[in-house]
């Protein structure tokens, strides 16, 4: 085919009804272009329109949150098809992890991965947070972003802990005994914490049983960080996201405004 | 020299040394930037051109590819990550084989040092509800105007240090003590030292009244204890404050009192846990305060 027939089918595609509808406009490199690729897309609709030269440096940003927001992508489509692999019960669990390494095609590069990066996401998160506090952008007007983001950071730290559990491991469950034993300790709800013997609290109603499901890890404590894991803390953190993205579009990237 | 390689490459332990370099790095370009900017400042340079408002670039594609360049970067490290490294996965789950350290994710450590030095509702319920209310409060306190939008240290010197102690010493170092220097017993072992099972350390650990001859049990030690940690908070609040207000300190003005009591507490809380643990560690503290329902 020559070079004449390319630019045909080019043509026919481009102009056709299906290509018009997918894609809207025809880009090109005009400032007009430019703006209405950020706001005429779904996907790029999330950043300003233009910012500020000095906060695109590297030195000056480190790319943490949008690390960060990778690695939630990835650990959120690798989690996906981890699942379909995953039994939530102390008979089955630890098996499929087994399986995931031995016999499921890929499997082992798959939890490898969602491992890796779930710790990679922990540690961004505090990156993104210490870069944020060390060029003061939590300053008027972001001050409420900060706070978002503070939000999810606990969130981040709960989404890895609920999934250290699902190996049912030893690793994982003493992991998970030792940081749930400290909820035994709250103050007023927890039955060894201040107070709540005096409240009636007991290793049968306090708020670790109401973690765990019982009073020691076992099936429900399983089940309970499988649902909190795959689906309660994702849909929260996914709202949170939102709000936290959205307000760095309209609070502007950095400087005072 | 065997015990540091394998703790090195224990479990989940690449992450951590991997985290302690990244924030190391990552600090050295904060306070490198802090410092060149507030030279800049002092030879009245500042703003340097490419920092005024007014210098702005389109988001596509100047934002948008370098996105894409550091997606497929990191994409590459998990991946070859992911390739060379196989994810732990111990014995099966077992109630009644306790293992010997047991410890909580590595993110959680710096948390259950404290348990050392402190209760648990103390280290494993106040001070994370602490750090969390805390950092949501910091943009609501630091009333400093300057700083905003680039590094600085000589703007923001109260600031700075003090989410880099807490952050870097009472975070980070805590983590990497966690993981590297706690063994067995959750006793302290250096990297070459190999973990004994069956060490043994007698170490009698007094209350604060004990120190002074009064049974801390009883009333008047329970009141006498009540009281030094009131007077703490109290004189870390006043004594600043008095200072400030004969200075005719314009901070104070703008911060106003509730502002001043909120950023007083976290900071006293904050440097009332090193207290404790200088104090555990050099006079064998255990507790100052002793009451029926709980002990600081």
């Amino acid at each position: 085919m020559d070079k004449k027939g390319d630019a045909k089918i080019k043509e026919v595609i481009t102009s056709s009804q299906i290509w018009k509808s997918i894609f809207r406009r025809k880009h090109d490199d005009t400032k007009r272009s430019r703006v209405l690729a950020i706001v005429g897309n779904f996907f790029m609709h999330l950043h300003p329109i233009s910012v500020a030269r000095h906060a695109l440096a590297l030195k000056f940003t480190w790319c943490m949150g949008g690390v960060t927001f990778l690695l939630f992508l990835f650990l959120t489509l690798g989690g996906v098809l981890l699942m379909f692999y995953y039994h939530p019960t102390t008979g089955e669990a630890y098996w499929d992890i087994k399986d995931l390494h031995y016999s499921v095609p890929f499997g082992k590069i798959l939890r490898n991965t969602h491992r890796w990066g779930g710790h990679l996401m922990v540690i961004t998160v505090m990156v993104h947070m210490f870069r944020v506090f060390m060029t003061g952008s939590y300053k008027r007007p972001r001050e409420f972003n900060w706070s978002i983001g503070v939000i999810l950071l606990v969130f981040t730290l709960l989404l890895s802990f609920t999934g250290y559990l699902l190996t049912w491991d030893q690793l994982g469950m003493w992991a998970i005994t030792v940081g749930t034993n400290m909820a035994r300790a709250t103050p007023l709800l927890g039955h060894e914490g201040p107070f709540g013997e005096q409240l009636g609290m007991t290793a049968h109603n306090d708020v670790r049983f109401a973690l765990l499901g019982g009073s020691v890890v076992g099936a429900n404590a399983l089940l309970r960080a499988y649902v909190w894991h795959c689906i309660a803390i994702p849909l929260i953190v996914t709202f949170l996201i939102g709000v936290h993205f959205w307000r760095v579009r309209k609070d502007g990237f950095s400087g005072s405004l | 020299m065997s015990n540091i390689i394998h703790i090195l490459f224990l479990k989940d332990n690449e992450v951590i040394a991997l985290f302690g370099i990244i924030v190391i790095f990552f600090v050295i370009v904060a306070f490198r930037e802090a410092i060149k900017n507030d030279r800049l400042k002092r030879e009245g340079k500042w703003p340097p051109e490419e920092q005024s408002d007014k210098d702005k670039v389109l988001a596509w594609p100047f934002l948008v590819r370098k996105e894409f360049l550091v997606a497929i970067f990191v994409m590459m490290g998990v991946l070859i990550w992911g390739i060379v490294r196989d994810a732990p996965l111990e014995e099966f789950a077992n109630a009644n084989v306790t293992p010997n350290p047991s410890k909580a994710p590595w993110y959680f450590l710096g948390l259950q040092e404290m348990l050392v030095y402190f209760d648990p509702w103390i280290a494993g319920v106040l001070f994370p509800s602490l750090i969390i209310v805390g950092l949501m409060a910091i943009p609501y306190i630091d009333i400093n105007p300057k700083g905003n939008g680039y590094y600085t240290f000589r703007e923001r010197k109260f600031a700075v240090s003090v989410f880099a102690f807490g952050f870097l010493f009472l975070w980070v170092v805590l983590i990497i003590v966690g993981v590297f220097f706690r063994g067995t017993g959750w006793l302290w072992y250096w990297p070459w030292q190999e973990w004994d099972p069956h060490a043994i350390v007698a170490e009698t650990n007094y209350d604060f009244t004990q120190f002074i001859g009064i049974d801390s049990k009883s009333l008047l030690g329970s009141v006498i204890g009540g009281s030094v940690i009131v007077m703490y908070y109290f004189l870390g609040m006043a004594i600043p404050y008095a200072i400030m207000k004969a200075k005719n300190s314009e901070t104070l003005q703008k911060l106003g009192f509730i502002r001043y009591i909120v950023v007083a507490f976290l900071f006293w809380s904050m440097i009332g846990l090193t207290i404790k643990i200088f104090l555990r560690l050099v006079f064998h503290l255990k507790y100052a305060w002793v009451t029926p329902w709980f002990n600081i």
